[in-house]
């Protein structure tokens, strides 16, 4: 059973979307290898990328595939 | 030279590169092996490209495998053939950007997201192809039943109130379609920029002006906009 009030919360969050700058999704694109890189070296990669978790929060399409190339480096790295 | 992959990138046609460049100085010995063979020429660079592109078709299918519960009507023979052109259109892509690796991330994690991208594009075409995109609210009803959420909730429920009066009365058509479309009616940016004949990045600028457009509007009317929004956590 769906909570209303986190279904209210992700709808703001959605059209909102995030508060303070972000990079674009080229910009995204360009830096993705190296911030999941950062991430699963345990490495402060929020700190390294300013503005990409924004805009993961924002871009779907860029979150989505930020989910995808974490979990295949993290489960597949030669 | 160009050509354009499937999934609609104008790539420069892959050449054979004159030398390792500077900026690979200070890569890891997996990621320097990788830059030294392709970069060659003979049986080395032609092995190199084929252990490239196992890699990339291995990131494609894990792509396709992780999308598949979205695609329940591709049967199995459609998921490897989707594989296989992204595979190949991204070995295109990263043959012809090799000089753009900066080292910055290991050379199989940049690779990766070429394979990842074009599998990701693909699929999600193929997931809307034939359905019409819907750009007119279809999450109304969830947004109105704001007002009757527990006391607690109310705050939340009025800020969804002005936002449904803020996107009707603040953005233009195109901005109010594109961010329906994407936020409320979960369409994907890359879909949706195929259909209106624009690109992603476009689209999520004019989603982008939009947000700020209903942040200013939102401020305006006396709401704190400032902790609005935020992390998905």
């Amino acid at each position: 059973m769906s909570d209303p009030a986190a279904d209210h919360r992700e709808l703001i969050v959605a059209l909102l979307g995030p508060a303070g700058p972000e990079l674009t999704c080229e910009e995204c694109f360009e830096q993705l290898d190296r911030y999941v890189d950062l991430e699963l070296a345990a490495a402060d990669a929020d700190r390294a990328v300013p503005g990409m978790r924004a805009h993961l929060t924002g871009c779907p399409a860029c979150r989505d595939d930020h989910e995808s190339l974490h979990e295949l480096v993290r489960t597949h790295s030669p | 030279m160009l050509r354009a992959s499937s999934s609609g990138t104008v790539l420069p046609v892959a050449h054979e590169r004159a030398a390792t460049p500077s900026a690979a100085d200070g890569l890891d010995p997996d990621s320097r092996r990788w830059l030294d063979e392709l970069g060659g020429v003979g049986h080395a660079h032609d092995d190199a490209v084929a252990r490239l592109h196992d890699l990339l078709l291995r990131a494609a299918r894990f792509e396709v495998s992780r999308r598949r519960l979205a695609l329940p009507h591709l049967r199995g023979g459609d998921h490897d053939d989707l594989a296989q052109q992204s595979a190949d259109d991204a070995l295109v892509a990263v043959l012809a950007k090799l000089d753009d690796f900066r080292g910055e991330s290991r050379f199989t994690t940049w690779a990766y997201k070429f394979a990842l991208y074009e599998a990701a594009v693909k699929l999600r075409r193929r997931a809307w192809q034939d359905r019409e995109l819907p750009l007119e609210p279809e999450s109304w009803s969830l947004m109105a039943a704001g007002g009757a959420s527990p006391a607690e909730h109310a705050a939340e429920g009025e800020l969804l109130g002005a936002l449904q009066t803020a996107i009707a009365e603040a953005l233009s058509v195109h901005q109010r379609e594109v961010l329906v479309a994407i936020t409320l009616n979960g369409v994907p940016v890359d879909v949706l920029a195929e259909r209106l004949n624009t690109t992603r990045g476009a689209l999520y600028k004019t989603l982008h002006d939009a947000r700020k457009k209903l942040r200013r509007r939102l401020a305006a009317d006396g709401f704190d906009v400032a902790s609005a929004g935020g992390e998905l956590v």
